[in-house]
């Protein structure tokens, strides 16, 4: 064991000196490892990102709801023209499901456009305005931040008030209090009443409820949109985790009857779920992981035989030296372990690189997709790089160890 | 031959045959002899005779086709490459023609090798080596690296490195053969040295005048003894002056 340690600590020893006096050549070998690591800890990292806006976008949506809607959200089961040639879902629909409803903790209407809203001089474009009545608040898992959602009066009412999006209050209103100031949509003059605590992803898009303005859905009718033409979502809250299979299956036969839908007609609707969403994430998560395993596995296999090659010509260069260090005591399992710590210390200082590279480049993915290289991502790295030189380098090594020492300290 | 000495190598009918393409080569026919402790011994023959195979298997570099390899009364001629490896390491010094250091690490690294592959924990080491350093003349240039070092005071590295494990023998191979007369001198007196300190010398070389240092010649020729005699006058170098050149 302590003959181990020695040998292991000269061994470490001879690297270094190997490794320096063929810097070039070392560098150059350890490129396959450089962009295996770094494409390996890229992938983690990415994934990583992606997985911390799911988790923040899905607690904003709330994992209790259910979306009933024209649209199927996530699935390409039926082909968009069916989809299409549905009735729209109606705030009429939404009255009498409201009205028989007996399961859901809470149920809002929503619908939404896009509009050119201004603050004084300050204009921000295409701002996705969702309208919706007082009941959104206890229908989704929004959090305001300052003031208050609009009561049922103003959204019965239809008053001009509006709830901004924490983004776009940045936006507009910079560090001033927007409570009370008048905005612009279209033209249209709206009061602020409240604005929501940042709480959105950027998975989640132009629909981050940071980047919204909600009015009451009257208002939407009344200005944007007509309301004969225009489909609404109903948002339906279950009353706990447990209760949203019972929830949708009620809102299904709700609908089906609202709808006036024989037994043998197809649901004229769809129920969407936020599981819809994390199938679509996990797709996309998926794509990511084959594509940086596929680099990953490519690249390290063409830098383990890299290094393979180098090591061969490492140990026939040094033949003498084996010799050498065979006559004077070396065994087999010395110059083997030798040979492989040359590898794995050639293989860890390419990982080691690979790594400070995607440490960099995530610096760069951090500006769209918040994220940091993990712990665990780094441990991975390292190891897979030793692996990788102990992997290849063994065939050299083996070559080394088994030279006849005779014939080793012949060579010139 | 002091009669009452501890016998270290004992080799019995030892045949070598390498095979070379279809042909088989005798480079060792039938060798016997034995060499005592204490004892320097030069082995000379022309080259083609026979004798640097018989110093590899003395060496325990190679073992022998035939015959029988005691060493210090453990059969060698059997051992496989790890066993060989632990005799070389603890039992034999090695000294060659060409030194055969490691040009990238300095003298004292060099010396400390096998102790490295003898397990002797860091700090002995380091004093073992540069005692033994101490003990060829080196004790100032134990941080100099081969390169840095004249040809004669390469060799007295390698002969600190032989020396520093208090091997039962040391194997010397041709060890004034790359070096001017002079210095070549230097180096014998060194080793008459070390001899007359009671170690064991098998100096193997080709030189009628280098093989006089010794008090016992073995000849070879074609694979066998040819003759093994005690020299009769036997010459002993000065130690001079200059030495440390």
């Amino acid at each position: 064991m302590k003959t181990f340690l020695y040998e292991l600590k000269e061994g470490l020893l001879i690297s270094f000196n190997a490794i320096r006096s063929n810097k070039i050549r070392s560098i150059l070998t350890t490129l396959g490892i450089v962009i295996g690591v770094t494409s390996v800890v890229l992938m983690s990292t990415a994934i990583n990102g992606i997985d911390n806006a799911f988790q923040t976008g899905m607690s904003s949506l709330g994992s209790d709801n259910l979306y009933i809607d024209k649209w199927e959200w996530f699935s390409n089961d039926k082909p968009w023209w069916e989809l299409r040639n549905r009735r729209n879902i109606t705030m009429r629909d939404y009255e009498q499901f409201k009205e028989l409803a007996k399961l859901p903790a809470a149920v809002a209407p929503d619908t939404w456009t896009a509009q050119t809203v201004k603050y004084k001089n300050k204009t921000a474009e295409a701002v996705i305005v969702r309208g919706t009545n007082s009941d959104y608040v206890r229908a989704t898992n929004l959090v305001l931040g300052e003031g208050r959602f609009f009561n049922e009066l103003e959204s019965n009412g239809g008053r001009n008030v509006a709830v901004l999006g924490s983004e776009i209050a940045k936006n507009l209103f910079n560090n001033i209090n927007a409570i009370g100031e008048e905005i612009r949509i279209k033209g249209h003059k709206f009061v602020v009443v409240g604005v929501l605590a940042e709480q959105g992803s950027w998975i989640m898009g132009e629909f981050n409820p940071d980047k919204q303005i909600i009015i009451p859905i009257q208002n939407i009718f009344k200005y944007f949109a007509n309301e004969n033409n225009k489909t609404i979502t109903i948002t339906v809250k279950a009353k706990n985790n447990q209760m949203v299979e019972q929830t949708k299956e009620e809102a299904i036969s709700i609908m089906r009857k609202i709808r006036g839908l024989k037994y043998n007609q197809e649901d004229d609707f769809s129920i969407n779920q936020q599981e819809g969403l994390l199938k679509n994430i996990n797709q996309t998560v998926g794509v990511i992981q084959i594509a940086g395993l596929f680099i990953t596995g490519l690249s390290l296999f063409v830098g383990a035989v890299g290094i393979m090659n180098i090591m061969f010509v490492s140990v026939k260069e040094r033949t003498k030296e084996i010799g050498i260090r065979k006559a004077i005591g070396a065994k087999r399992r010395t110059i083997l372990g030798q040979f492989i710590t040359e590898a794995a210390i050639i293989c860890l200082i390419g990982g080691l690189i690979g790594l400070f590279i995607a440490i960099l480049l995530s610096k760069i993915v951090n500006q769209f997709l918040p994220t940091s290289v993990q712990v665990e991502t780094i441990i991975l790295a390292i190891s897979i790089s030793i692996i990788t030189g102990i992997v290849s380098g063994f065939a050299p090594a083996y070559t080394a160890a088994k030279l006849d020492p005779v014939e080793a300290l012949r060579y010139e | 031959m002091n009669g009452n000495n501890m016998n270290i190598i004992n080799i019995e009918h030892v045949a070598k045959i390498y095979q070379v393409g279809s042909e088989e080569v005798h480079a060792l026919r039938d060798v016997s002899l034995r060499i005592n402790k204490g004892e320097y011994v030069a082995i000379m023959g022309p080259s083609g005779s026979g004798k640097s195979t018989l110093m590899n298997i003395l060496g325990c570099l190679d073992t022998p086709t035939h015959g029988l390899y005691e060493f210090k009364g453990v059969n060698v001629s059997q051992m496989n490459d790890n066993e060989l490896a632990k005799i070389r390491n603890k039992e034999i010094g090695f000294v060659f023609q060409t030194f055969n250091l490691l040009p990238r690490s300095n003298a004292l690294h060099n010396v400390e090798l096998p102790l490295i592959y003898a397990g002797v924990p860091a700090s002995e080491r380091k004093e073992r080596a540069r005692l033994a350093l101490e003990h060829v003349g080196l004790g100032d240039r134990i941080y100099h690296k081969p390169n840095e070092l004249s040809g004669g005071q390469r060799q007295r590295v390698a002969i600190a490195r032989a020396l520093v494990t208090n091997p039962s023998i040391i194997l010397a191979d041709e060890p004034t053969g790359n070096l001017d007369t002079k210095t070549g001198e230097d180096i014998m007196a060194l080793f008459n040295e070390i001899y007359e300190q009671g170690n064991t010398i098998i100096l193997v070389t080709h030189e009628e005048y280098i093989a006089e240092h010794a008090e016992r010649i073995i000849r070879i020729r074609d694979g066998l003894i040819e003759n093994d005699e005690k020299v009769v006058n036997r010459y002993i170098p000065q130690k001079n002056g200059a030495s440390k050149l």
